[in-house]
């Protein structure tokens, strides 16, 4: 990650007529936007912890987090639900950047979860929905008492209803008729002990958005992010990286593409898309042609059900 | 200032809020706006269709866009306020999707308090109604500087001239006695997508915008050099490293207008002074900064500053209170009364409060009318309070700034956010009264 404070931040339209100041572009607003929130946890809250997958959406936060508070070290630890079945490549980064920035990461795990009993496999063999229990439990036995996801509400319509601050209560759930009003930038982060509040600092961003601040910031990525060569199989319409985690099953062939993925989660649900686009501006013109979403393309979870990002949310999901 | 590789990453952002009952077709304006924008994509598209197909209806429902939850699905309504995202190449949206049920009041007070600008629909068929006027002055009480009257189902009324003209010229009076700064009427039927993102081929008679032309060319944010410059201190930076063993910075968002390093500032509520000697842009030094920006102050004094403190211009300073006026919205089915005991929140800052006294109610869906004296303020009720709080604040009037003239009041016993609350008066009518046709007086 080349993360570190980043000394080029501006890349302010020119000034509008009869305006003393340049206005500020959209990353630049959605950047103080999304600093601000980090600064309001710290302030309010006793333990806040960064939810990290590798994933861009969490490495765009991190990012955020030690813009925030630079030149000190950011103030929260790290949390990875790692759900056994996650890309090597994606694991590799989160060590390497933990290790860069003397972070302090939790693990989740959910192989752990499985193989002492306490959770069982799925038929479908899909492992992202079983993220939800060692996660609230890891919450709980913390005691973390803010936890920052990298959802946006462009992703799903369900999501389009959270809010920034998101009270859960003490089993983590999510009950979208009694959410807080969120009025101007005054977040209430107030909540009773064993509930906590979950911080989505990327609410409104899009995934271009995401994209183009990676470009303009030059954060690193982990490969899988862009065209590479690999073994795959298709299930489902969708093109899943054969492995050690029970894919391909009989009848289900190999064979080797060029592609890429949009998102970074569980192997055993996240699909990889067609593309020969190795650099970000590639990947970026790409991502603005796309007739399909994000999680369209490449997420298996989310077609269980019209609401299955509901549900999984009302149980406790981020 | 650097060059970027990428044009589009320096859009302007415009976040704006849409408002109508629950007929004018407001969820079919929204999606119209998405699908005819190109923002709808394939896969969510073919979630409509076979939706739509499932319920027997024979065209995709573009308003099932926009309704997400399992509950808003079922019942064919919407809940709560849900933001949507797209864009073009000239600008990046947010609109504010709020629903215009019963609990219109309160969610249309909180899509507005981010707005830029808000979309009032109303029906051709029937102009201007109770609702119309309850939207117009909750756009005004919340100050929304740009406003679009949409006249929707054109086509209904064989796209016929002198309906819009009657139901514009009303509404624009309606909007003059709110102080409402300035309104854009539009005519448009969303279901035939008339003059939304394309200009419409049966109101020749029509030489304005669409409304998505609208939107892109509205001018956004306001010049930060008209409003005096405020620093709410979020958190303390002091990293005590040897890289850093004396740096001790202060972080927050600049509420409005522009520090400059040399600035004298004074510290409210201590009324301490110092220099501004450094601003921090999130790793870059800079000379200058204006509102949204992020970012942390040094000053020349070791000064005892903390998180809740406002840093100002010493020139233009606010004065502090501990007795407060303002405009409400009560957001909560617990209702809000004299001899309550609450928590105030404003920017950085959250103190202890008590409810004085209710002076009055606003009728919003006639004449405005003041109710005095009411026993409470219910859920959706506006109206105005009177509060003494434990410390000294720096309020500015929410006519100065939305920032730094907005409050929450919050329930000290279980957290829940009760009230939304604007320091100073409701409208704007009474200073606009002899100059409303210029528009001005709206200056945050």
């Amino acid at each position: 990650m080349t993360t570190a404070p980043v000394t080029e931040t501006t890349d302010n339209a020119p000034p509008a007529s009869g305006r003393g100041y340049p206005q500020l572009s959209h990353l630049d607003v959605l950047e103080s936007e999304a600093v601000h929130i980090f600064r309001e946890v710290a302030g309010e809250f006793e333990r806040p912890v960064i939810l990290f997958s590798g994933g861009k959406d969490s490495i765009v936060m991190l990012h955020l987090a030690l813009k925030a508070f630079a030149p000190a070290p950011v103030p929260f630890s790290l949390l990875h639900v790692d759900t056994g079945h996650n890309f090597p490549e994606v694991i590799d980064y989160r060590d390497r950047t933990v290790a860069a920035h003397g972070l302090r990461l939790h693990v989740a795990s959910v192989q752990e979860y499985i193989d002492n009993g306490r959770l069982r496999e799925r038929p479908d063999g899909t492992r992202n929905p079983l993220q939800t229990v060692p996660l609230t439990e890891k919450i709980a036995a913390e005691r973390f008492d803010a936890v920052f996801g990298g959802g946006r509400r462009d992703e799903e319509k369900a999501r389009a209803k959270e809010r920034v601050f998101s009270l859960r209560d003490e089993f983590s759930q999510w009950d979208p008729r009694r959410q807080r009003p969120e009025l101007w930038q005054l977040y209430n982060g107030r909540h009773a002990p064993g509930e906590h509040v979950r911080v989505f600092p990327l609410s409104n961003w899009t995934e271009l958005d995401v994209w183009q601040y990676i470009a303009r910031e030059k954060i690193e990525l982990p490969r899988i992010y862009y065209a590479h060569e690999r073994e795959v199989f298709r299930r489902n319409g969708m093109w899943l990286t054969a492995g050690e985690w029970d894919g391909p099953k009989e009848g289900e062939t190999t064979e080797t593409r060029l592609i890429r993925y949009r998102t970074v989660g569980d192997m055993s649900c996240t699909g990889a898309v067609d593309s020969d686009a190795a650099t970000i501006e590639q990947v970026i013109a790409e991502i603005a042609a796309s007739r399909l979403t994000e999680r369209g393309a490449t997420r298996a979870d989310d077609k269980l059900s019209e609401a299955a990002m509901e549900d999984r949310k009302r149980e406790g999901y981020f | 200032m650097t060059t970027t590789t990428i044009d589009t990453s320096a859009t302007s952002l415009l976040r704006f809020a849409t408002a109508g009952s629950v007929d004018d077709g407001k969820s079919t304006l929204v999606g119209r706006l998405l699908h005819d924008s190109k923002s709808v994509l394939a896969d969510q598209l073919e979630a409509v269709e076979t939706a739509s197909r499932n319920r027997g209806q024979q065209a995709p429902d573009l308003a099932l866009l926009t309704d997400g939850l399992r509950a808003e699905r079922e019942q064919g309504i919407t809940i709560d306020v849900a933001y949507r995202y797209f864009a073009t190449p000239r600008r990046r949206f947010i609109l504010a999707d709020t629903p215009g049920h019963v609990q219109y009041t309160r969610n249309m007070v909180t899509g507005a308090s981010t707005a830029e600008l808000t979309i009032i629909l109303v029906d051709a068929r029937n102009g201007v109604v109770e609702q119309t006027r309850r939207h117009a002055a909750v756009a005004a009480l919340l100050r929304v500087p740009h406003i679009v009257l949409a006249v929707n189902k054109m086509d209904l009324v064989d796209h016929a001239e002198p309906v819009f003209a009657r139901i514009a010229e009303e509404f624009t009076a309606y909007a003059t006695q709110l102080g409402l700064p300035e309104v854009t009427a539009i005519p448009i039927s969303a279901l035939n997508g008339d003059n939304v993102v394309e200009p419409s081929a049966h109101m020749d008679w029509y030489g304005g915008p669409t409304v998505l032309e609208h939107l892109e060319t509205v001018p956004v944010g306001t010049d930060p050099s008209d409003a005096p410059a405020r620093f709410p201190v979020q958190y303390v930076i002091r990293p005590q490293t040897a890289a850093h063993p004396d740096y001790r910075g202060y972080a927050g968002q600049i509420a409005s207008g522009v520090l400059r390093v040399g600035d004298p500032v004074t510290v409210l509520p201590s009324g301490l002074t110092s220099t501004i000697t450094g601003i921090d842009a999130l790793g870059r030094a800079m000379d200058v900064a204006w509102a949204p920006q992020s970012v942390t102050l040094l000053l020349a004094d070791d000064v005892d500053i903390s998180r809740g403190d406002l840093i100002t211009p010493t020139a233009a300073a606010p004065t502090t209170t501990q007795d407060v006026e303002a405009t409400i919205c009560h957001l909560h089915e617990r209702p809000l009364k004299v001899g309550d005991r609450v928590l105030l929140k404003h920017t950085t800052r959250t103190v202890k409060a008590i409810v004085k006294a209710l002076p009055y109610r606003i009728d919003l869906t006639h004449d405005l009318a003041h109710q005095d004296l009411p026993e409470e303020l219910g859920v959706n009720d506006i109206g105005t309070v009177v509060l003494r709080i434990s410390e000294p604040l720096p309020l500015d009037p929410y006519a100065v700034s939305r920032q730094t003239g907005s409050f929450l009041l919050i329930d000290p016993a279980d957290g829940t956010t009760l009230t939304a609350g604007m320091a100073g008066e409701a409208f704007a009518r009474n200073a606009s009264a002899e100059g409303a046709a210029h528009g001005d007086g709206w200056d945050f």
